[in-house]
């Protein structure tokens, strides 16, 4: 198969999912989600989403119920800080693994 | 038809750019270059240019407009000196590595410190390394065409261009100046294309963080790593050599006026002397040989008009016959001796041509330098050749040394 070379002459890339890699590797705190205390969860309608909001890598999904995309979440607890009924921890990855 | 007119460089430099039909401009003054930003503040304001003057509060803005307004499809110009040059140094190398097509002027001023407005080539030199193409002119003529010609190279190989000329000298020296008719310039330069547009239609990552290796995207394309991208660019710029000698040709077919392309000579057929410099200097060693031919000695000048690229074969051919050179340099390598005198000596190596080599440097902050000094310094240099002087030591020229 014929290799598809780089033809632009200066560096860029499609807006893409996965355009930087599988970032979630890079993660060492996990995000863990309380359904018991997360705002859409317990009131059973979209509110709040702040953690949507301020996710700097848009992997937070608003939905009932809120989903973080772990293949790309580098765990950088944003979305644990900002989230005012306190919903989200960050586990260690080594420590949620035992 | 001719349409003459008596202006300043840096009156040339803003006619260049009205001409030229730029959109976007952004600049903040600086002497010698203010008249330059303030003319095409008036040119806008009353509509006779329409373009976007964007008032910034420093030059690593004005070129951070020009590239963000470049990467979005507009025509852009911007223009400065000295420390104002050094303050824009990122964005310079981001422009280039971006393949920009920006013309700006560089109005050549010293460096502080310690302070000086005055003329000499330290700020552009000092840039050598940035990927910019970087033209020096030798009078008001030159600016306006070269300025003309530079957006053409630019839109051509997708490099930036800096046209040099010297503040003060050329900047706020008047002297006659054929204009070039607007149709004529329309024709000669085409509407630009960028290699990208950024749209909303489109949406790209730009100048995203390369890796060193090469990596796959999620289209599964072979995406290049930094040195890669980077080979790109040494690869525009050595291949730009070929367009600003076409570029020049065509501008000469069009316009009647050939600078050179990527150099100039001036009675070089029999010279055993030769004189080199870049920009107004040079011009003035050209009134140097003239005294010099009157002694008897068969001096000639060549004049770098392309200072990166660099002219290698050009300067191979035109120092073939060479006895003896004097470069003159208006800026220094501090450590070693003049950048073009090394760039020179280098393009010479594994060549017949063996002439010996003295390098001055010459008006450094706006210090006088008269045509009869340089003849006589290059007398002087013949002098030491002709008694086996054969690497004289780097000479300052009208300054107190030792």
């Amino acid at each position: 198969m014929e290799e598809r070379k780089d033809d632009n002459i200066s560096a860029m890339g499609t807006v893409a999912i996965g355009e930087a890699g599988k970032t979630g590797d890079w993660r060492s705190l996990r995000p863990v989600i309380d359904r018991k205390k997360c705002i859409p969860t317990v009131k059973n309608k979209p509110a709040c989403f702040l953690c949507w909001l301020y996710c700097p890598e848009g992997v937070v999904k608003a939905g009932i119920e809120v989903e973080i995309d772990l293949e790309y979440c580098k765990g950088c607890g944003i979305c644990a800080e900002e989230c005012p009924p306190r919903a989200i921890s960050m586990i260690r990855e080594d420590k949620s693994h035992e | 038809m001719s349409n003459v007119q008596i202006i300043t460089g840096n009156q040339a430099a803003a006619l260049a750019a009205k001409l030229c039909s730029v959109e976007v401009v952004a600049a903040y003054p600086i002497t010698p270059q203010s008249q330059l930003s303030e003319i095409l503040s008036s040119y806008v304001e009353s509509g006779e240019l329409k373009a976007e003057y964007v008032r910034v509060e420093g030059e690593h803005s004005a070129l951070t407009v020009c590239i963000s307004a470049s990467t979005v499809g507009a025509r852009v110009f911007t223009a400065t000196s000295a420390n104002g040059l050094l303050y824009m140094h990122e964005q310079l190398h981001w422009a280039a590595g971006s393949r920009l097509p920006i013309v700006m002027c560089c109005v050549n001023r010293g460096v502080g410190a310690p302070w000086t407005i005055f003329n000499d080539q330290q700020d552009s030199l000092a840039q050598r390394d940035t990927g910019w193409i970087q033209l020096y002119c030798r009078n008001n003529q030159e600016i306006i065409d070269t300025v003309i010609q530079a957006y053409r190279i630019a839109e051509s190989v997708y490099c930036p261009v800096m046209v040099c000329y010297d503040g003060f000298v050329l900047s706020h020296t008047m002297m006659p100046v054929d204009i070039p008719d607007a149709a004529g310039v329309r024709a000669f330069l085409p509407p630009y294309q960028p290699h990208t547009i950024l749209s909303p239609d489109d949406p790209r990552n730009l100048n995203p963080v390369l890796f060193p290796g090469q990596r796959r995207d999620s289209e599964g394309v072979l995406r290049d790593g930094y040195m890669d991208m980077r080979y790109k660019l040494q690869a525009a710029l050595e291949k730009a050599s070929e367009t600003i000698r076409a570029v020049n040709a065509a501008f000469a077919e069009a316009f009647g006026r050939d600078h050179g392309g990527m150099l100039w000579e001036y009675r070089t057929d029999d010279a055993d002397l030769i004189l080199a410099g870049m920009g107004s200097i040079a011009s003035e060693a050209t009134v140097a040989a003239d005294r010099l031919r009157e002694e008897g000695i068969k001096a000639g000048v060549v004049g770098i008009r392309s200072y990166r690229p660099f002219p290698k074969a050009d300067v191979r051919n035109a120092f073939r016959n060479a006895k003896g050179i004097a470069i003159f340099e208006k800026s220094i390598s501090y450590g070693y001796e003049g950048g073009l005198c090394s760039d020179l000596k280098a393009a010479f190596y594994g060549t017949a041509i063996k002439a010996p080599i003295h390098n001055y440097i010459a008006g450094l902050g706006g210090r006088d330098v008269k045509a009869r000094e340089l003849a006589a310094a290059a007398k002087n240099s013949l002098a030491g050749f002709e008694k086996g002087m054969v690497e004289p030591q780097t000479t300052w020229l009208n300054t107190t040394t030792g």
